[in-house]
């Protein structure tokens, strides 16, 4: 006999599920955490179609084909086609699909929370944010300090805001200015900055130069930044916000840079939304995000790797 | 022919001429920003270590790799000797390549040889490989300063601790990745 076989009586799988039932369990109570504040917020609760025949034609992200139609990247054109139609505040968690994305904090299917509020910009998006965590963390009897990772995270507000500017200034030799012009932002904000955010509060890094937002409404003041921010907390990017673009010309060269840029590096090129274009020109002023369901659930679980908070990932299921 | 998504831990891929192993991985994609393939590989002959970090688009070639099983026959000065089961041909190993497997090598012990373009460079042992222990000394009871565990040498040279009722001549399990016990072997 080898000694792996003991266990033999006992299958792995039924193993491994069991052992994530207390994430699983948490998991659970934390979605309805999520959605009883926003019902209390006064949001409508939407759903909205996962197949969709143009995803956003974002520069790096590949959607996964689904006969003549593809699984959504994100819910965002649906939603927003809803705003344009006089919706004011509405939340999802839906199933989102990335081709390709698959590491210890990715997974290729995924649960995003996205919400939208009319009549606020990022700034007031972010206090919300705040809110949303706070409320989170009391519901699941966590109070307002939680453990990630060998850190004690304070969420009592205000966080940390730091534009990426002044995160480039502060953790790398770089100026923002010349890792965009180098083309090493990426590189940059994942070697040397990310571990630095949210390290004993979460933090908002904000204000992305205007090249980096695709969606996202420039700075009347400085329109070479977008009003764009993403939170961290432990180094973990959980969710990516902005003031939303209004104006459909705008819109339409920022996609059609994008699918340039998609052709140009040999990536499947998706159809223009054309109805989300359409509708654009209605859409009073807004901010919207969207929040990583698994991320937060590896937050409150302090997990490490984002397979210990789903009960199959891709290679189980 | 391999792509940039294709990249995880354990795959084996050629650069400058070269094996490399992929010892850790990391996939990365900050905000709404490219891919990033993060790893550190090790080069198969040398064991050198280095980090890379690749795109979407990068592709790699697969390396020349060959496994044969083959019997260890006898270890002399700097090399290390085994005989191809199905020809009988003799390979050499460094004992340097060997390294740790050096430990649990005893006479026609079947291993696999890794080979890269039809060099010996590597052995992989089996997981499990049962030795003769050839020093013990007797369980001191009481002397819980070191737990319920006491060390004795195998026939290789080798020292590992072992249960208290271990005794000389004892035939063992020993788990090779590991380097420790796993159980004793009734005769």
């Amino acid at each position: 006999m080898s000694p792996g076989s003991k266990n033999k009586s006992f299958p792995d799988e039924q193993r491994r599920l069991s052992g994530r039932r207390q994430h699983l369990l948490l998991r659970a109570r934390m979605v309805q955490a999520i959605r009883l504040f926003f019902v209390n917020r006064g949001y409508l609760e939407v759903e909205t179609p996962q197949l969709i025949p143009s995803p956003v034609p974002e520069t790096h992200i590949d959607a996964i084909c689904a006969g003549d139609l593809y699984l959504q990247t994100s819910p965002e054109i649906c939603m927003k086609r809803l705003l344009s139609a006089g919706y004011p505040k509405m939340f999802q968690i839906s199933k989102c699909f990335r081709r390709g994305e698959r590491g210890t904090l990715h997974l290729p299917e995924f649960t995003l929370l996205e919400w939208y509020q009319t009549g606020t910009d990022y700034n007031g998006l972010m206090k919300e944010c705040e809110r949303l965590f706070i409320w989170v963390s009391r519901s699941l009897e966590m109070g307002e300090n939680i453990r990630y990772r060998d850190m004690d995270i304070i969420l009592k507000p205000p966080w940390e805001r730091i534009t990426v500017s002044d995160a480039f200034a502060r953790y790398t030799s770089f100026t923002l200015e010349k890792a965009v012009e180098k083309g090493c932002f990426d590189d940059v904000m994942v070697g040397d900055i990310e571990p630095h955010l949210g390290i004993n509060r979460p933090t908002f890094l904000y204000d992305y130069p205007a090249s980096l937002a695709a969606l996202a409404r420039l700075k009347p003041e400085n329109p070479e930044f977008a009003e764009r921010f993403e939170i961290y907390i432990g180094g973990l990017e959980l969710a990516n916000g902005f003031s939303e673009l209004t104006d459909p010309e705008e819109q339409r060269a920022r996609f059609e840079r994008d699918q340039h840029q998609r052709q140009n590096s040999g990536r499947q090129v998706y159809p223009m939304p054309e109805r989300f274009l359409n509708s654009l020109e209605h859409m009073p002023e807004t901010a919207g995000i969207a929040l990583g369901v698994d991320r937060l659930a590896m937050i409150f679980t302090n997990s490490s790797r984002i397979d210990y908070v789903v009960s199959f990932t891709p290679e189980e299921s | 022919m391999y792509n940039a998504s294709d990249l995880r831990k354990g795959l084996k891929v050629q650069i400058d001429n070269e094996p490399y192993v992929i010892t850790e991985f990391q996939f990365s994609k900050p905000g709404k920003g490219q891919s990033l393939y993060r790893c550190k590989l090790k080069n198969m002959i040398t064991g050198v270590i280095i980090d890379r970090t690749y795109r979407s688009g990068d592709t790699f070639q697969t390396a020349n790799l060959e496994e044969r099983r083959m019997q260890y026959l006898y270890s002399q000065e700097n090399e290390v000797c085994f005989m191809d089961v199905e020809n009988y041909e003799q390979t050499f190993l460094t004992t340097e390549q060997a390294g740790e497997s050096n430990n649990f090598l005893t006479d026609n012990l079947e291993v696999k040889i890794l080979l890269f373009e039809g060099k010996a460079i590597d052995i992989i042992l089996p997981n499990f490989v049962g030795l003769t222990v050839t020093k013990a000394d007797p369980w001191a009871k009481g002397d819980s300063v070191t737990g319920d565990t006491k060390p004795v040498t195998i026939e290789t040279g080798y020292v590992l601790r072992v249960p208290p009722f271990v005794e000389e001549g004892s035939r063992i399990t020993i788990d090779t990745r590991t380097g420790e016990y796993v159980t004793r072997v009734k005769e």
